[in-house]
């Protein structure tokens, strides 16, 4: 085989497998989904109590954190992934049955659900279609989700309704940036691992969707 | 219950603040630099982003 040839076959074998890890990122992020959103139905109509949501959100982030790390590189990765997104899924379903009994609820959760599907689709097209290489970005995201998290922090204790303002529309546009970065990662071969790939997008989607039901029940005067 | 919510809540933030603080600083110090015209683009979507919620908010109020 000529030096040439050695360059091209490693070349296709990269582009490769930087268009499995995508699709079966898209594959499993869209099974994941549909996996939370059943729960959720499940949750709404078990008419689960609202401290269901900070229950399951505490037990599936410590899931994300300490088992999903030791098991992404095998196939019980695929069931922790399934038993975060569920838990987080089952959490949901106690706010959206919140929202649905105010007086626009209905129509508040459908511009959410919208919203968050438009701005995910968006980005994901756009950074994937671009092929800009978005991971000069990654020092601002990891900064701003420090400066996020001790926003929250604080806000767990001062309970200011505008203070949550502020960290919904952070949330928003720091996931948003995520989506862009991750995505990116996925297309240049910084990320290999479909399974942490999946994560972090659907906890981009799911934040954008939470922060976007208390911004839109906020000015829709629901809250 | 609720104080004890608070205060599980509060506990698991600051795990992750303690997970994600070696991420960040590998980020922070060995992210690529951007290319002319990156930051713009990022601007741009984000810009976007930020219009498409204020409809979002003005049809909800409407």
């Amino acid at each position: 085989m000529t030096r040439l040839d050695q360059t091209l076959a490693r070349s296709t074998h990269t582009t490769f497998a930087t268009n499995k890890v995508i699709k079966n990122t898209y594959l499993l992020l869209s099974a994941t989904l549909l996996f939370s959103a059943l729960m959720a139905l499940l949750s709404m109509v078990l008419a689960v109590p609202l401290w269901t949501y900070t229950v399951s959100v505490i037990v599936a982030m410590l899931l994300g954190i300490f088992v999903l790390p030791r098991t992404q590189d095998s196939a019980a990765g695929l069931g922790v992934i399934f038993a975060i997104t569920g838990l987080m899924g089952f959490g949901l379903g106690a706010v959206l049955t919140l929202y649905l009994q105010l007086p626009h609820g209905p129509q508040t959760v459908a511009l959410a659900l919208g919203g968050t599907g438009v701005i995910f689709l968006g980005l994901s097209g756009y950074a994937l279609s671009s092929r800009r290489d978005f991971s000069f970005m990654g020092g601002f995201i990891f900064a701003g989700m420090l400066v996020m998290l001790v926003a929250v922090l604080a806000n767990i204790f001062l309970q200011l309704p505008a203070l949550q303002l502020a960290i919904a529309a952070g949330f928003i546009l720091l996931m948003s940036g995520y989506i862009l970065f991750q995505t990116s990662q996925m297309v240049h071969g910084g990320e290999t691992n479909y399974i942490s790939a999946t994560y972090g997008l659907y906890l981009s989607i799911f934040n954008i969707f939470i922060s976007l039901l208390q911004i839109l029940g906020i000015f829709g005067g629901d809250e | 219950m609720e104080l004890a919510l608070q205060i599980a809540s509060a506990v698991l933030v600051v795990i992750m603040l303690a997970v994600l603080w070696p991420a960040a600083k590998h980020w922070m110090q060995n992210s690529p630099e951007a290319k002319p015209g990156d930051w713009q683009a990022v601007g741009l979507a984000l810009a976007l982003v930020a219009g498409f919620i204020a409809l979002l908010v003005y049809l909800v109020r409407s």
